[in-house]
């Protein structure tokens, strides 16, 4: 029964009016995979997530998720899916084991089963003593954990999950991760998520990368930080659009402009970078070298900068300077 | 959250296989029952609730019913006499229904906008599950908590007590609970602010509730008129009926109001039609769900 791939997107593309959301995308997942949309706000990820969840139907294309036409046959989808939403799903009125209890009813488990899953959830998820706490009284991090223990209560086969960084330090984020493995490793689970942290896809099995409703890039954090090749040099300066350009001008090297500081691909040997200081003693106030990252991925497919939340919209889109 | 605030336009769903859940009947009864159970452990959580929904309609009827007394006087009726206490008493208790209906579907768009709802809606239970889980719970609280003071004011008022038609009437208030609140929950589903349902409570379900001859009786002219066509009449003309069951003195008056046989039919016909257009709104995709 087991399927080889969970999700398979044929040319899927969604609009909203007259403003195309999503174009043109193809790409399989196969099972147990953990794979991860990344992108910036508005590059079609929340698109894409409810057409996952089957919350709207696709327009164009073929979407198939585990075996089912997704437009045609989503309740055969639904009872297979365990759905983690950005804003929080919790009734905070109620308690843990409330908010389980309902939302197995709600999927049409039987009471049995629910009695029976409950305490191997809230154990599996070290929630077992809070198990009468009102959500209300949680912190940020339990009610996450709450929400994946609720999002796995039907054992689904799928796990889908907007954004589940959001407001989680980077602590309960390892831990999230370590937890979704386990769950990986354990149940066969393909999960997948999104999230508009470059630093997090970095931790998926392959990465889709999307910007502007387009999938820019697809394949392992490896594979696409192999595309850059070497090094990344970056350049604090005061001056950094002045200091690009000047690099630009005297080696011929593309350079990007990322929160103030400049970054560019190194070209040649690690003995390059001596040269550069060399050559710009006063504009260089420090220098990095590192490997490349999935944000510098981003930046070679779109000649753009992915900007950190909320900036992307006014002026944290540096042009890269020099690109051909 | 930004980017998941656009709205769905023109013909984005019309491509849409039909929504049918594959789950059984007896899992969608259970969601329901699942979805009613939570509305009655929320209330209970929230006991304050309780005087909004009960207090503010039994102050009208002690402060009207004082105000009101000496110039009261039924227009049909000089014979009987009846206080303008006793004749408010009734849509007392309807009004309790309609607050608790309102608070009940006002949830809604809590639900939507905390992301309870959301869940929900991607779950596999039927809609209609969804629909009658909110409207039965919220029902049935309204019926609770009109009986908080149904009880005590018929004992103060002294009113008689006769078990079949108060049985009657119980069933007759539920009725009348369903009907408002699937129709809150219909306006309800609709909106995505609860400023937006304030709006529409102030000058559609107040006024109906103003005009169903609980405040005051359907006389002759457009009032009278606006009056026999409101259903809600008729749930308080029901209930008028079943609380003064047998009373012959009572009848002198009672008898010039709809008959408790229309009463019943168009109270259910109200109820049927609400939970209708309830459910069939669950049905249609709308731009809240993504919000």
């Amino acid at each position: 029964m087991a399927e080889a791939s969970a999700v398979e997107l044929s040319r899927v593309g969604h609009a909203y009016g007259s403003r195309q959301a999503l174009t043109d995308i193809t790409l399989t997942i196969p099972t147990s995979e953990i794979f991860v949309f990344v992108g910036p706000n508005g590059g079609g990820k929340s698109t894409l997530f409810r057409l996952l969840t089957t919350l709207i139907p696709p327009q164009q294309g073929q979407l198939t998720i585990l075996g089912h036409d997704a437009r045609q046959h989503a309740a055969e989808i639904r009872p297979l899916l365990g759905i983690v939403f950005q804003s929080p799903s919790l009734d905070k009125k109620l308690t843990v084991r409330e908010n389980l209890q309902y939302h197995g009813a709600v999927h049409g488990m039987p009471r049995r089963i629910i009695r029976q899953r409950i305490p191997e959830l809230l154990a599996a998820w070290d929630l077992s003593d809070r198990a009468t706490d009102l959500v209300e009284r949680l912190s940020g991090g339990l009610r996450r954990r709450v929400e994946l223990a609720k999002a796995l209560l039907p054992s689904p086969k799928m796990l889908l999950m907007d954004e589940p960084s959001t407001g989680l330090d980077p602590a309960i984020r390892r831990e999230l991760w370590e937890r979704l493995r386990a769950a990986r490793d354990e149940a066969g689970l393909t999960v997948i998520l999104t999230t508009h942290f470059m630093d997090e896809a970095e931790r998926a099995d392959r990465v889709a990368i999307l910007d502007q409703g387009r999938l820019v890039a697809l394949g392992s954090p490896e594979e696409l930080r192999a595309r850059i090749g070497g090094k990344v040099v970056s350049l604090a300066s005061s001056d950094p659009e002045r200091l690009a350009a000047r690099i630009q001008e005297r080696f011929g090297v593309a350079a990007s402009i990322v929160t103030d500081s400049v970054r560019l691909e190194l070209p040649r040997e690690p003995g390059w970078t001596d040269s550069l200081l060399k050559e710009f003693p006063d504009a260089i106030d420090s220098l990095t070298l590192g490997k490349p990252t999935l944000e510098d991925v981003f930046i070679a497919e779109t000649g753009h900068y992915f900007g950190p939340p909320g900036e992307s919209e006014n002026g944290g889109v540096g042009e890269v300077v020099g690109r051909a | 959250m930004t980017s998941l605030s656009t709205p769905i336009k023109g013909n984005a769903v019309s491509e849409a296989g039909p929504l049918v859940s594959r789950m059984p009947l007896s899992g969608g009864v259970a969601a329901a029952l699942a979805l009613a159970q939570r509305e009655w452990v929320r209330f209970l959580r929230q006991r304050h609730r309780v005087f909004g929904a009960v207090g503010q309609p039994v102050l009208f009827w002690i402060l009207f019913g004082a105000g009101l007394e000496s110039t009261f006087r039924l227009p049909t009726a000089g014979e009987a006499a009846l206080s303008y206490r006793e004749y408010f008493f009734p849509g007392t208790v309807v009004l309790i229904l309609l607050f608790t209906s309102i608070f009940a579907t006002i949830s809604i768009i809590e639900d939507r906008r905390e992301g309870f709802l959301q869940s929900v809606l991607v779950a596999p239970a039927p809609r209609w599950a969804i629909a009658w889980g909110k409207i039965s719970g919220a029902a049935t609280l309204a019926v609770a908590q009109a009986l908080l003071f149904l009880i005590p004011g018929m004992w103060g008022l002294g009113i008689p007590w006769h078990f079949t038609s108060f049985v009657a009437m119980l069933g007759l208030l539920l009725i009348i609970s369903l009907a408002l609140t699937a129709l809150g929950f219909w306006l309800a589903w609709q909106m995505d602010s609860t400023q937006g349902f304030h709006a529409v409570m102030n000058v559609f379900l107040m006024p109906m509730w103003l005009l169903s001859g609980a405040f005051f009786p359907a006389g002759e002219g457009w009032l009278g008129i606006v009056i026999r066509m409101n259903p809600l009449t008729y749930g308080v003309s029901g209930m008028r009926h079943l609380l003064y069951w047998g009373d012959a003195d009572a009848a002198t008056w009672t008898r010039l109001l709809p008959s408790l046989g229309l009463s019943w039919l168009v109270t259910l016909a109200f109820a049927g039609a609400m939970m209708f257009l309830a459910v069939r709104a669950t049905r249609k995709r709308i731009s809240g769900d993504l919000l």
